[in-house]
């Protein structure tokens, strides 16, 4: 009997110790292997990358056994879905645990059962691509039709990433309802923001991906080439978004606490969080502007929808400043510029975050313009595009996300951050800064000279103005070269602070906010999350019932599969 | 809200909303709105479906020109199309089987050809010369060779 109460005793003392560390033992498993595939994805895209930048430009030709284009498939999934997945789910989960006080277990288990199905889907799809049977880029356009398997694979990978939303969502309710009256802590605020994202933006893909496994195992005739392409950009956009709001979250609540300084207006955020979900989806509509089938009118509307969705990255840009103003003054900068040396420059925690930032101003602004009218048909599906997004998602979500692996892996791991590995970090975000400036600034440019993007290295026939581009395809290829440094680094980095750095504790840094006035009520309406969603699904009928109305009852015949790869 | 967020917002607000009366401006007033085509045909029956039964360059009033062309993995008919300068050009465009990319470089012509639909742009070719027409949409395994010129004189 006293045997038994000590072991229990020492059970939860166990328990206490961890939670004291900061860290549940089960919940950094569970982040651990989410972040392990993230960057084993980043290691294999990031060499396929290279790979086209450097045939891009005419320097090598990739085999007939494994082409440009299949590359550039297995590039895009590995990048922007696989790598970004990942690591959003294994960053909100770790901070969930933080913040709500442990996983809850059998949200525990839907997060695994959600990792598995993921990479079983991700294998089903990465083996028709292998085979040449799925050469259809990450965007998988019909009447393009891949190997049914692809599809079933892509389905899978959105039932995985469904079954960790859902587990956010019954985490958090869960948590409110046993802190009535509290409000639901600012990181999993953003968790839940992402999390709702996620599932009501990939829902349209998900029925395109189950018309297009009938369509392509021949049990569908033919297919609605243009609703497929509406489906899927109402995910295609909403998901990078996702991604720069995972980032946003860092920016908000975790970047603060590094610098020495607290958070930006509690309301304020999440007023910008709820604007972020609510004005999403629409947006992706910009990517057919330039489509045929919808009428100039209704484009108009969407621009204003895509618009919508740059005020709360204004607001975001002011916030973040205002932060850093107060912190650095706090620190004893002087004058108007004085609180900007005051930032730590030398932590890479801070530094490849701030970067992040500052790119997503030319980021954002090239944004706007290429989401307008007549800008758009300027650089639609030009390199101008590629560069956009390597710009948006390749540098402000990417570099946060290296900034967040400096702390969030020693403390999954138990281990701490070292000065030398500070530095390896510095050396590593200044690389793959330039690296960015070279290939996206190339990008950006040549796509404005007519460069197309998705398209092998060619000449078409030696004309002059494609022979133009050649140079700025050579800077194109410097960035690439630079960047795939930059991956090694950064992936030697990770699996150094997983399993070789001294042990420790490093803690989850989430800032406090700065001091509301006296007596101010906590802003409990912003967790009303059932409005947020009927609002969201108000403005998502308002951009697509119309359209797709349109679409499906004044369709053309639709298109058998075609195979042209 | 400290009343430097509050100009800032403003501001912020009335750029997007600046933006929006240009857009606007430009695409109702000004007719430079983007090619938004909508008549339907069947993807598989092309070549018997007037126009496109007979693509080619048709001269359609003074100094006004239509080209009918047909897109398919990997090439545009008609191929080589030439104009005088100062021609005023509206491509009809439809595609025989995946979709494709009209553009030509260097001016803004830019528009996605998607099977089952027409699409239609036009471009007044002021400055004599050899554009290039090329396929900006992923089309599959030749995708980089489909391109062709137009030839201005």
């Amino acid at each position: 009997m006293t045997t038994v109460n000590v072991g229990a005793s020492e059970r939860s003392l166990k328990q206490k110790v961890e939670q004291a560390l900061g860290v549940v033992a089960e919940d950094a498993k569970l982040s651990k292997s989410y972040m392990t595939v993230a960057f084993i994805a980043l290691l294999i895209g990031g060499f396929l990358g290279l790979f086209q930048g450097l045939e891009r430009a005419g320097l090598i030709q990739l085999p007939s056994w494994f082409t440009y284009y299949q590359v550039l498939t297995a590039h895009g999934i590995l990048l922007v879905l696989v790598l970004t997945a990942f690591f959003t789910i294994g960053y909100f989960y770790a901070g969930l645990s933080q913040v709500l006080g442990g996983i809850l277990p059998h949200v525990r288990r839907m997060a695994w059962i959600g990792f598995w199905l993921k990479i079983v889907g991700f294998v089903c799809a990465v083996i028709p691509i292998i085979m040449n049977d799925a050469t259809v880029m990450f965007t998988f356009y019909p009447p393009m039709a891949a190997s049914p398997l692809f599809y079933i694979g892509l389905a899978l990978i959105v039932i995985g990433v469904w079954m960790c939303a859902f587990g956010a969502f019954i985490n958090v309710a869960t948590w409110r309802k046993q802190n009535p009256g509290k409000q639901i802590p600012i990181f999993a605020f953003f968790a839940t923001g992402v999390f709702v994202l996620l599932f009501f933006g990939s829902i349209g893909v998900t029925i395109e991906v189950i018309m297009l496994i009938f369509w392509s195992a021949g049990i569908l005739e033919t297919i609605n080439v243009m609703v497929s392409r509406t489906l899927f950009w109402s995910f295609g956009h909403t998901l990078v978004n996702i991604w720069y709001l995972t980032a946003v979250s860092a920016w908000y609540t975790i970047v603060p606490k590094i610098i020495g300084g607290r958070r930006f207006s509690d309301t304020l955020t999440r007023v910008v969080v709820i604007l972020l979900v609510i004005t999403n989806i629409p947006g992706g509509f910009h990517h057919q502007i330039v489509d045929p089938g919808m009428g100039e009118a209704l484009k108009y509307m969407h621009v204003f929808m895509s618009l919508a969705i740059g005020f709360p990255s204004l607001m975001t840009a002011y916030a973040m400043f205002s932060v850093f103003e107060r912190t650095g003054r706090l620190k004893g900068g002087k004058g108007l510029l004085g609180w900007f040396k005051k930032l730590p420059w030398g932590d890479v925690r801070f530094l490849a975050p701030f970067i992040a930032m500052a790119a997503f101003a030319p980021a954002g602004a090239g944004g706007i313009a290429q989401t307008t009218n007549q800008l758009n048909q300027v650089v639609h599906n030009t390199l101008w595009v590629v560069g956009h997004f390597h710009l948006t998602v390749g540098t402000s979500v990417v570099l946060t996300f290296f900034g967040i692996s400096y702390w969030l892996i020693p403390h999954i791991s138990k281990r701490v951050l070292t000065p030398q590995m500070n530095r390896i970090g510095i050396i590593q975000t200044i690389i793959w800064t330039v690296g960015m400036l070279f290939m996206s600034g190339a990008m950006h440019y040549v796509g404005l000279l007519g460069s197309p993007r998705r398209t092998s290295y060619t000449t078409y026939g030696d004309h002059a103005v494609a022979l133009g581009w050649d140079p700025y395809m050579i800077l194109l290829a410097i960035g690439g070269t630079l960047l795939i440094v930059g991956v090694i680094i950064q992936v030697y980095a990770v699996f150094n602070m997983m399993f070789f750095a001294p042990k420790g504790k490093t803690e989850f840094p989430i800032a406090e906010t700065e001091e509301e006035p006296q007596g101010k009520k906590p802003a409990l309406w912003a967790d009303r999350w059932g409005l947020w969603i009927v609002l969201m699904l108000l403005v998502v009928s308002m951009g697509y019932v119309i359209p797709l109305v349109d679409m499906i009852v004044n369709a053309p015949p639709g298109s058998p599969p075609i195979r042209t790869w | 809200m400290p009343r430097s967020e509050k100009i800032w917002l403003t501001l912020s607000f009335g750029i997007i909303m600046g933006f929006m009366l240009i857009v606007g401006y430009q695409a109702f007033a000004l007719e430079l709105g983007p090619p938004s085509h909508k008549e339907t045909i069947d993807p598989q029956k092309v070549d018997e479906t007037a126009p496109f039964d007979n693509p080619g360059v048709f001269q359609t009033g003074d100094n006004e020109y239509e080209v009918v062309m047909v897109l398919q993995a990997f090439s545009y008919t008609p191929h080589e199309i030439e104009v005088p300068a100062g021609a005023k050009v509206t491509f009809t465009l439809t595609t025989k089987d995946v979709i494709h990319g009209f553009q030509i470089a260097r001016t803004n012509v830019n528009a996605m050809v998607v099977p089952g639909h027409i699409q239609k742009i036009t471009q007044t070719f002021k400055e004599p010369g050899e554009y290039l027409v090329l396929c900006n949409e992923y089309c599959g395994i030749g995708h980089q060779i489909m391109g062709t010129t137009i030839t201005v004189k």
